[in-house]
């Protein structure tokens, strides 16, 4: 097993390369530059080409590149051409806004989706299925910034119930938690009813039933257990794209979060601030894919004996044999 | 009089399909004596699992009853009925997905006894040991998963849940049906043995006759839906009295060269289908004997020897064709 995550964390390498290298060549496809934002407006073209040097934006693309990967792998993930500030330093302020958010929207869409789900598929076919799945359709469909929009306009606007953006405090977190909740539940329902139907077709929930299980506890112990697996990697695939996805519910609701800086970073060319938040954000990414895979095993103990046989070796063939015959 | 532990009567179970009502089970009556095997036999289709299922409420029956030791079951509630299941299990056809495939064995075994809080708590495990040890199941597979184990393990697991809470009345359906011959014989000889040991009376439900015959004492054989014939084992091997019967019989291969073959009976034609059907014997369009007279209406079970029931306007010409 350990071998197996370091395997994860070194093809980890590969992926940031990639990444980095797009970010930064993409950015430097679009016009414009730093210095056309941060020049003031009677900047003479010399005192624009002085600021280029002194960000060193006079040179090559592909130093430019080397020279922040080299400073990169020494840690050092460079300063904000803007501010002037560490890249690190206004990640790390805005990251916890973004892992707070994410967190509640999961729990949201989790407290949401799951319920309905099962609902759903203990009732495949009838209206209140229909029903259910057109919700979530909706739900899938409706553009997150314009529900942001919507609900900002009903409940800061009109109701003045809840504040229509910023950060303070646990009232400013509901609207925008509530608008990326229902965009992740959506996928998250669909997913769960049709796990939930894959496995409540199973015999063994009839031989469930057969012993006098009641069917809250089949439902529950049997069925959902078994149905667990590609629920928690929809999951994790949508908390790894939170760290990121939330750019635009996050400019909506002007809130603090990662997402803005990136979205603001785009805005004034500062090609390090955004290189590096990205870099961060394909991190996180990347390591709650891992964490979900290794949670298979916890979750699964077919897969967890696999981990076990492995460290083995030999008799990992055997195992594997017998679930091919399975 | 005999001590009867259950009687169905009239039990009936339709499924709504799109083309109309699908009669799956139509009106099946029968009994069973404690301590015996009533054994079911007929084609893919024709309603002997979703009868078995029936009688435990797995599925439940559109009309009918089912009296257990005197009562119907059929009334009981949700909740009557999961007591009752200490009483009435069933071993299921397929131990490959009658399985919880994350519950190890030990796990499987137990739950019935924790559900119905059969066994103290604490005795459970060496209860399990007792039960793996009943069923011949090794000790050191006790935490295995079932996809580690093959077939016959996998059935022993399902007959040990079965027994764990020492159940009165097991409907066993096609519980070998999925396993390899020498594995089946394993397993139809310790569902015998259990039988004596424990009493246990079995509904087996098969289409395998050369299983039913060594297995059972009262034989009754289905067609969509409906019994079309019921005695005892021997008497219905020897005097088969209802066409469907015959042509069953005579399908049964003879493990001996040379050794004496019934002739063969050869069906034609598609079984009818359940949907919508018509007032005439149900056998009647693949019957080699059909005429006018069983285009007239279903025929009733009924008694043409003691203990002889057949639904066949011309049972008695055939019984005494075979006698």
């Amino acid at each position: 097993m350990y071998r197996y995550v370091l395997k994860r964390l070194v093809l980890l390498i590969p992926v940031l390369l990639g990444v980095s290298f797009l970010v930064y060549f993409i950015l430097d496809l679009a016009p414009g530059d730093a210095v056309d934002v941060l020049a003031p407006d009677d900047a003479t073209q010399e005192d624009r080409e002085r600021m280029r040097e002194e960000l060193g934006l006079n040179r090559p693309l592909v130093i430019r590149y080397l020279d922040y990967m080299s400073d990169l792998v020494r840690g050092d993930m460079g300063e904000s051409y803007l501010s002037g500030q560490p890249v690190w330093d206004s990640f790390i302020e805005k990251a916890p806004n973004t892992l707070l958010l994410g967190f509640a929207s999961l729990v949201v869409s989790v407290g949401l989706s799951l319920p309905l789900g099962i609902y759903s598929a203990n009732r495949h076919g009838t209206w209140k299925d229909n029903v259910s799945m057109v919700l979530a359709l909706l739900g899938l469909s409706i553009p997150n910034f314009w529900l942001g929009l919507l609900l900002m306009l009903l409940f800061a606007l009109r109701l003045g119930w809840l504040p229509s953006g910023g950060a303070d405090g646990f009232a400013s977190l509901i609207l925008p938690a509530i608008t990326i909740g229902t965009g992740m539940m959506a996928t998250l329902t669909r997913t769960t009813r049709s796990s939930m139907l894959d496995v409540i077709r199973q015999d063994y929930l009839r031989t469930a039933r057969a012993k006098g299980v009641s069917e809250r506890v089949v439902i529950r112990k049997h069925a959902l257990k078994n149905a667990l697996i590609p629920i928690i990697t929809i999951i994790g695939t949508q908390l790894g794209g939170i760290l990121g996805g939330a750019v635009l519910t996050e400019s909506v609701f002007s809130w603090p979060g990662v997402g803005r800086l990136i979205v603001d970073s785009l805005n004034s060319r500062d090609t390090p601030m955004v290189t590096g938040a990205i870099i961060m954000t394909t991190m996180f990414f990347s390591v709650v894919l891992l964490l979900v895979d290794l949670l298979y095993a916890f979750v699964d103990p077919r897969i967890k004996a696999q981990y076990a046989t492995k460290k083995g070796g030999k008799s990992n063939d055997n195992k594997q044999k017998q679930k091919a015959s399975a | 009089m005999a001590d009867t532990i259950l009687e169905v009567k009239n039990l009936t179970k339709y499924f709504k399909t799109p083309k109309g009502m699908l009669h799956a089970v139509d009106g099946v009556s029968f009994s069973i004596e404690r301590g015996k095997t009533l054994g079911i036999v007929g084609e893919s289709g024709c309603g002997k699992s979703t009868t078995g299922r029936c009688v435990l409420r797995l599925i439940e029956p559109t009309s009918g009853e089912v009296l257990f030791e005197g009562n119907d079951i059929a009334k009981y509630s949700a909740a009557q009925m999961r007591k009752m299941r200490s009483e009435l299990q069933i071993i299921f056809q397929d131990p490959f997905s009658s399985l919880d495939p994350r519950k190890t064995v030990s796990q499987t075994i137990a739950e019935p006894m924790l559900v119905h809080k059969t066994v103290p708590k604490d005795q459970i495990r060496s209860r399990v040991h007792e039960l793996m040890e009943t069923v011949g199941l090794a000790d050191r597979l006790i935490n295995s998963y079932p996809h580690e184990l093959d077939g016959g393990r996998r059935q022993r697991i399902g007959v040990a849940r079965a027994l764990a809470v020492n159940p009165k009345f097991i409907v066993c359906d096609e519980p070998v049906s999925a396993l390899d011959v020498s594995i089946q014989a394993q397993i139809l000889n310790l569902l015998k043995d259990l039988q004596k040991r424990f009493g246990l009376t079995y509904i087996f439900i098969t289409h395998d006759l050369s299983v039913v015959n060594h297995f059972s004492d009262d034989i009754a054989v289905m067609y969509l839906g409906q019994l079309v014939e019921k005695a005892s084992a021997e008497e219905l091997f020897a005097k088969p009295s209802h066409p469907y019967t015959e042509a069953l019989l005579s399908a049964i291969p003879v493990p001996e060269v040379g050794g004496p073959r019934r002739e063969r009976i050869l069906l034609k034609g598609e079984i009818t289908s359940p949907v919508n059907l018509p007032n005439e014997c149900r056998f009647a369009k693949r019957c080699i004997y059909a005429s006018e007279e069983c285009l007239k209406g279903n025929p009733p079970l009924r008694e043409i020897a003691p203990n002889h029931f057949v639904a066949c306007c011309k049972a008695e010409q055939f019984y005494q064709k075979n006698s």
